[in-house]
């Protein structure tokens, strides 16, 4: 229950940190947070030969309002944004979905980014980039690249990521409306998600509907809202085609189900908000 | 750039409780061991070791972490605070501690330096809170003496009179 040993290396700069894993490779971790890092660490289900910790880079920890994105820096914790004044305003899915992110107590440490990196299928923030169509920024020292969301995250634990390369920020898209809705069942507040669902309002006609937990990656489709059976039959549709996943925790027929009921509640929520 | 190789001890310094410390560590050494074996600051508990139990939790800083998911080497530098800083130079109880030994909110007490913590930083920061967010708060740790009803009573007599907490008060 203690980590292998590692060299620790605090640089100071993006330009240090990604000589290092320009040096290093795989063989380096970026930590931030390490809310999910020092527990795999801790757990030795990860043994990287360096730590790259970039928490206390004051030019990774802003959030930036770019008029029709805003972005958050990668040292940016779950509960800064939380207590970011323009929140509920700007961005109203993550206003709903952070609570849900662990705990107070993790969500001190935790950082935006290092969730989206992590790429948990299960987890609320990759779930909120898909289905916002964020994007994420990456610098190396081959130069810079922007990956939209649903190129991002390739399956559970998995993401585009090249080896070299330092999560710097993450774009969510400003939205326009405050029709969000967000649900979860989990064994207790704060645990893994057996199923997370986002619901968001694009028009009067359309909601977009966002499912975690059932996939390696966070599933988005456009749902239909007009017509008494199309939204149902859009919701059966999406159950209908959820990869076999499953754990100790549910069949994967309880997480259909869930789907089922919990999708048109989360839907009808997300109109109730945006009226 | 700091920079310490896997093999290599360094001195880092810290403030704990108000007082500049300083002792040897390793890089892979977690701030909870830092503090119990290297500092004798024995009142944090280890618990799960990956975050969960919440036994652990301290502020950096004002603000409360595990420090089992927190490296020494992160916390140099830092103001670290710990359970021993609550009660006064005399032995007396804060408000929140008293509160807790009034409601018989411990039984154990292995989980208590965490969960005082946790309140510590919290409560700062929300004096006035429901009893949802306490209890939203209180989920991030695990007693298995109370069944946390002693807790909720001692966090509601903590934060004082409030119409919102009406109904749990007059059932105790």
């Amino acid at each position: 229950m203690k980590p292998r040993p590692f060299d620790y290396v605090r640089p100071d700069t993006i330009e240090e940190a990604i000589a290092l894993l320009a040096e290093r490779g795989e063989d380096a971790r970026v930590l931030a947070g390490g809310q999910s890092l020092m527990a795999m660490l801790n757990l030795r289900l990860a043994d990287p030969s360096m730590l790259i910790d970039i928490a206390r880079m004051a030019e990774l920890d802003g959030i930036r309002d770019l008029g029709d994105k805003i972005e958050i820096g990668a040292a940016v914790t779950q509960n800064k944004l939380l207590a970011w004044p323009g929140l509920a305003n700007k961005l109203p899915l993550l206003a709903v979905a952070l609570p849900f992110v662990g705990h107070f107590q993790t969500r001190n440490k935790g950082t935006i980014c290092g969730s989206i990196a992590h790429a948990d299928p299960s987890s609320e923030l990759p779930l909120s980039l898909a289905l916002l169509e964020g994007e994420v920024m990456l610098r190396s020292k081959r130069g810079k690249r922007v990956i939209a969301a649903k190129d991002f995250q390739l399956n559970m634990l998995t993401t585009a990521r090249a080896p070299d390369e330092l999560i710097v920020a993450v774009r969510f898209p400003v939205m326009a409306g405050r029709g969000v809705a967000f649900r979860e069942v989990a064994r207790r507040h704060g645990d893994f998600a057996i199923i997370a669902i986002a619901a968001i309002v694009e028009d009067k006609k359309t909601a977009r509907l966002g499912v975690g937990g059932v996939a390696g990656t966070p599933v988005v489709r456009r749902v239909a809202m007009n017509g008494a059976g199309s939204m149902k039959d859009a919701i059966e549709q999406l159950a209908s085609e959820l990869e076999d996943y499953e754990d100790l925790h549910a069949s994967a027929e309880l997480r259909r189900d869930l789907l089922r009921n919990l999708a048109p509640i989360a839907i009808e929520e997300a109109v109730k908000c945006a009226a | 750039m700091r920079r310490v190789n896997r093999d290599q001890k360094v001195r880092i310094s810290l403030t704990l409780n108000g007082r500049k410390v300083a002792a040897e560590t390793e890089p892979r050494m977690l701030l909870s061991d830092f503090l119990r074996h290297s500092l004798a600051a024995t009142g944090t508990h280890v618990g799960c070791e990956h975050g969960v139990c919440g036994c652990c939790t301290v502020l950096i800083d004002g603000t409360a972490v595990r420090s089992c998911l927190t490296l020494a080497m992160q916390a140099e530098g830092r103001e670290v605070k710990t359970v021993e800083s609550l009660a006064g130079a005399d032995g007396k109880l804060n408000k929140l501690q008293q509160a807790f030994q009034n409601n018989h909110a411990l039984q154990c007490g292995f989980c208590t330096p965490g969960i005082l913590m946790s309140f510590t930083d919290f409560l700062a920061r929300n004096p006035k809170p429901t009893e949802e967010e306490l209890r939203e708060v209180l989920s991030g740790h695990i007693c298995r003496c109370t069944g946390y009803a002693g807790i909720m009573a001692a966090l509601l007599e903590a934060v004082g009179p409030d119409k919102t907490n009406e109904t749990i008060r007059s059932r105790s």
